[in-house]
């Protein structure tokens, strides 16, 4: 076998970018299970924020418009699933998987006029003189702004958490949310805020698909990366910095996968398909065996709805 | 201001009254999407919630559909109400439907009144061994069962694909990547027991289980110790009950009866194992089993329900031009108002005063 | 009522179709079931351009409807179900995997006419239809052996049955015929409809020195990919010019709309029976997007003309000397091979480097 012409920073040029979206819609439903919220409609948040985006880029000619398109569409579309298990009490699992079934309807809905359409390019972030270098000004240099935000977010996210008054507060909804609403906090509005942070970042991944990894429209192109940021947050214990992990080794070995093939090596795609999937069963039982710590970073509240009764 | 105030008790009236609300509430909203897509408003309601459970023909088609979503749901509601989130029933589905399907297609040319009988244990043993695994890393390794029957999911659909190319593929199939037809073949076809409802042997089965599962929650020991965990897993615990034991038996039950109905759809319905022979029941299931409150009785309902509706929106399509994607909204938009009304069940509205 | 009628009627005439939808001067009904959305501009789509064809061909002497989306099995055998009591004189079953579902229908329905496409069970009130897409392979793979500058041309494929392997084959062999240094880099993505993924593979490609890109698989994300990337690519079942004004050569459209119309007539007319049609380049059911300026003149007329050829039955891609991949004899000189052995190819040629996955 010749493995040589593998080019390895290719490779990662090429994983980074099958990873981001899958990055964004974690990292933004990460913050919205801390607050002690399991929203399961990531895969319909995406496909309507694939969809806005890519009317908004169309239609201002802009992709930063698209970009905003997608988050705000993500945003507004969580809004149904944050009244209904806020408000309403209804329940977390139930209103995920019926979010996710809305917003696949509703996204072919709203994108049948813009079947064939090329949106417009995402330019991408060349630095003068760094670009250039060989090596690092590929692997660093020379992305899509919308990976160094994706990568910004993270850091932003475990600011918030870890580091502000504010994280500390939506922690606290997570962790116990009679005490956090004892010591007057409104715990719906908070998780409310959150899930629309959760909906942003899914729209946005969605977003980045339409615009930027696949620049078209076309139904149900999400094709399932919701339920991997999904996983991908389970895989990272909550901790934002291993959501990166994550959401890279899971495009890794996609990537890997292909480039194999087209490297002419033969494989069994079907087993390796399988392999990201088991190697995330696997590091989850790593992560989860040592009780103590699993413990510390799932949110203890998790899926629980609250009504203040007094 | 309105605020929400939690009834002493649940209101017996709104218990049955909610789903009513919820339905009409669809209807109107649904009514008005129809017509923003110029769609006649009054006669996609007819198809979508009456047509189905009048015409002879829908009927003797609702429990096709149905069927396989009760029996799943019934499985997973009992782990639902002691708190074990089994979200990877389309997994058990699949593999249970292997496991089933490579018996009879081992046994092809062979007669015999055992073999569906053997088919279906080996089914129910399938899906219940594919669910022990998030159960056995739950209880010996504290892992996430959601996350780890959602992957299982990912994982039975590859093995599915690798399976009806290579060993479970029709020897006869021109190498198309699907396997022999088991519901041509009398020894491994399901037989049909009340087909002006669409109910087979395997409908019949799921019946019985259903009834059983009523039976274990009002009155076994286990399904009061299944619903203590699921109230307070504290209170469980003192009370003697063992977390471990209710997480296997869960995922087990529920395993099980997804797999029952993989291979009631395979030898029924679908006939062969091909790559789209999943088509979400596993998924839809879980909707089911909160719409039905996690009660037999209404699991029953809101399996019969959702069929329907998937029935009368392939009718709504094609008789009114009604795209697809307008019965997915539809549907998404019928279970938030059934989820949302639920509220009424516990709690009331109450006007507030504004405060001085 | 017009159901025993009709049956009736063709017991006495001898076959078990109804020619009668003109006599009453009611439009003749025409269904289609799509296993896709229409949106996915790819398989689906093209069908439901051939429906519309029809509509356009006949005006209101014919009603049209469609299902979109129908999984295959028992969805798809309720829905055709649906159709045949509506009322509907012909469906189109447009998916290999409706094959067993029409055939159940079709026995419930006998005067109903049924056409299934890419399947081989035929019955009574059922025929087959399919493309010789092989055809537009073989022309499609000449262009991309006689463009390719790094000589690798890159295949993503859906899944290894038949039909896709045909594909292959046919494209490597014309590559090759004008082009002896060219290597096929084939990709299974094992979907035939994810955009991401194929999109994936398309870089994977480009990555190892591809520089042509040919696909079996339904999204236009391979070839929005070629065009940022600024290598060529091929239009799959639709033109996709759209996505890739600079980076598509030509495309090979499914022309459904001919085929449609005709076995539409059959039943206004009262002609309809059960047929296995197998329709290529001559009969128009594969036809090409407009080729692009990018094509030297030498090159756009050797595609022309084997375009001529294949139009005019002079040419058969598959014509021997052709070993398989293994070294063993496939077909000896001059020999041609048969449709059966078309349909049920499962190896690779000799000179495709790669095992064929099992």
């Amino acid at each position: 076998m010749d493995f040589s012409s593998l080019n390895p920073v290719a490779m990662i040029v090429l994983l980074i970018g099958a990873a981001t979206p899958i990055l964004l819609a974690a990292i933004g439903e990460l913050v919205v299970e801390k607050s002690g919220v399991l929203n399961l409609g990531v895969e319909g948040m995406m496909i309507i924020g694939a969809v806005t985006g890519f009317i908004a880029a169309t239609t201002f000619d802009s992709p930063m418009m698209g970009l905003l398109g997608g988050a705000v569409g993500g945003a507004l579309v969580s809004m149904t699933f944050g009244f209904l298990t806020q408000y309403l009490l209804s329940n977390q699992v139930a209103t995920g998987l019926a979010l996710t079934l809305f917003g696949l309807g509703l996204a072919a809905l709203m994108g049948s006029a813009y079947n064939g359409i090329r949106p417009p390019r995402m330019p991408r972030l060349e630095v003068e003189g760094l670009s250039d270098l060989p090596i690092v000004g590929k692997l660093l240099f020379s992305h899509d702004p919308v990976i160094y935000l994706s990568l910004a977010l993270v850091l932003a996210v475990w600011w918030f958490l870890n580091r502000s008054r504010a994280g500390l507060v939506l922690r606290a909804c997570g962790e116990n949310h009679e005490a956090a609403h004892s010591l007057g906090y409104n715990v719906q509005l908070i998780r409310f805020g959150a899930i629309m942070f959760g909906g942003a970042c899914a729209g946005l991944g969605g977003a980045y698909v339409s615009l930027v990894r696949v620049p078209q429209w076309t139904e149900g192109m999400t094709a399932g990366v919701g339920w991997i940021a999904l996983a991908i947050v389970v895989f990272a214990s909550w901790k934002p910095w291993r959501v990166i992990l994550g959401a890279y080794m899971f495009g890794g070995i996609t990537i890997l996968q292909l480039s194999l093939q087209a490297l002419g090596i033969s494989i069994s795609g079907a087993y390796l398909s399988m392999t990201p999937y088991i190697v995330t069963i696997v590091v989850l039982v790593i992560m989860s065996a040592d009780r103590k710590r699993a413990s510390l970073n799932a949110p203890a509240c998790l899926g629980r709805s609250f009504h203040a009764s007094h | 201001m309105f605020r929400l105030e939690q009834r002493p008790q649940p209101s017996k009236t709104m218990l049955y009254l909610t789903p009513v609300i919820a339905v009409l509430a669809t209807m109107i909203v649904g009514a008005a999407l129809f017509a923003l897509l110029g769609i006649d408003p009054g006669s996609a309601i007819y198809l979508l919630f009456i047509d189905p459970f009048v015409d002879s023909y829908n009927l003797s088609q609702l429990f096709v559909k149905a069927s396989p979503l009760i029996l799943i749901a019934m499985g997973l509601s009992l782990g639902f109400r002691a708190g074990v989130w089994n979200i990877g029933a389309e997994g058990q589905f699949i593999v249970g439907a292997i496991a089933g399907g490579a018996v009879g297609l081992a046994l092809w040319g062979t007669e015999g009144w055992w073999i569906l009988p053997l088919m279906a244990i080996a089914a129910a043993l399938g899906g219940g061994l594919w669910a022990m695994i998030p159960a056995v890393l739950k209880i010996k390794f504290n892992a996430n069962e959601i996350l780890v029957s959602l992957m299982l999911v990912y994982v039975a659909e590859n093995f599915l694909a690798q399976m009806v190319q290579g060993v479970l593929r029709a020897p006869d199939g021109m190498g198309f990547p699907e396997s022999r037809n088991l519901g041509r073949n009398d020894a491994t076809s399901l037989p049909d027991v009340f087909p002006a409802l669409g109910i087979d042997a395997g409908g019949v089965v799921m019946l019985v289980l259903l009834a059983l599962a009523f039976f274990l929650l009002q009155k076994h020991a286990l399904g009061f110790q299944i619903k203590l965990t699921g109230e307070s897993s504290r209170a469980a615990r003192f009370s003697g009950v063992k977390p471990g034991i209710i997480i296997a038996v869960c995922l087990g039950i529920s395993g099980a009866a997804a797999g029952l109905a993989g291979l009631f759809e395979l030898t029924g319905a679908a006939g062969k194992l091909t790559i789209d022979f999943p088509v979400g029941y596993g998924f839809t299931a879980i909707i089911v089993a909160f719409l039905g409150r996690l009660n037999p009785v209404g699991i029953l309902l809101a399996g019969v329900v959702l069929a329907g509706t998937y029935i009368g929106g392939e009718n709504a399509q094609f008789q009114l031009q009604l795209p697809a994607a307008a019965v997915t909204v539809f549907q998404g938009m019928m279970l938030f108002f059934l989820l949302g009304f639920e509220i009424l069940i516990n709690y009331r509205i109450k006007r507030l005063r504004r405060a001085v | 009522m017009k159901f025993t009628k009709t049956l009736a009627a063709a017991a006495a005439m001898g076959f078990a179709l109804t020619g009668g939808a003109m006599a009453d001067d009611h439009p003749v009904k025409a269904g289609f079931i799509y296993v896709g959305p229409i949106g996915d501009l790819g398989w689906t789509w093209t069908h439901d351009q051939g429906r519309l064809a029809v509509e356009a061909e006949f005006g209101d002497k014919v009603e049209t409807s469609y299902v979109e989306s129908v999984p295959e099995g028992a969805d798809a055998e309720r829905v055709m179900s649906q159709m045949a009591r509506s009322g509907v004189d012909i469906i189109f079953t447009t998916s290999f995997g409706y094959m067993d579902p029409t055939i159940n229908v079709a026995a419930d329905f006998p005067d109903v006419a049924f056409e299934h496409a890419t399947g081989y069970k035929r019955a009574d009130n059922v025929s087959t239809y399919s493309a010789r897409f092989y055809e537009g392979r073989y022309v499609i793979g000449e262009i991309a052996g006689a463009m390719t500058e790094t000589n690798k041309i890159g295949y993503i494929a859906s899944f290894p049955i038949p039909e896709v392997v045909r594909g292959i084959n046919a494209a490597y062999l014309a590559a090759k015929s004008v082009n002896p240094d060219v290597e096929f880099k084939v990709v299974w993505v094992y979907t035939w409809f994810d955009p991401g993924k194929e999109a994936d593979a398309a870089n994977a490609l480009i990555e190892q020195g591809v520089d042509v890109i040919m696909q079996h698989t339904d999204s236009p994300a391979a070839m929005t990919i070629a065009e940022e990337k600024g290598v060529y690519a091929f239009g799959q079942a639709s033109d996709m010019s759209n996505f890739g004004p600079n980076a598509q050569l030509t495309g090979i459209i499914d022309v459904w709309g001919p085929y449609y119309i005709e076995r539409v007539q059959a039943v206004m007319d009262g002609t309809w029976e059960s047929t296995d049609t197998w329709d290529g380049v001559q009969e128009g059911m594969v036809g090409f997007a407009p080729f692009s300026d990018k094509l030297p003149d030498d090159v756009r007329a050797r595609a022309e003309a084997t375009i001529a050829a294949l139009a005019a039955g002079e040419l058969h891609p598959f014509t021997g000397p052709i070993n398989k991949q293994d070294g063993s004899v496939w077909l000896a000189d001059g020999e041609v091979a048969d449709d059966g052995a078309l349909a049920g190819l499962n190896f690779y040629i000799e000179g495709i480097d790669g095992e064929l996955p099992n």
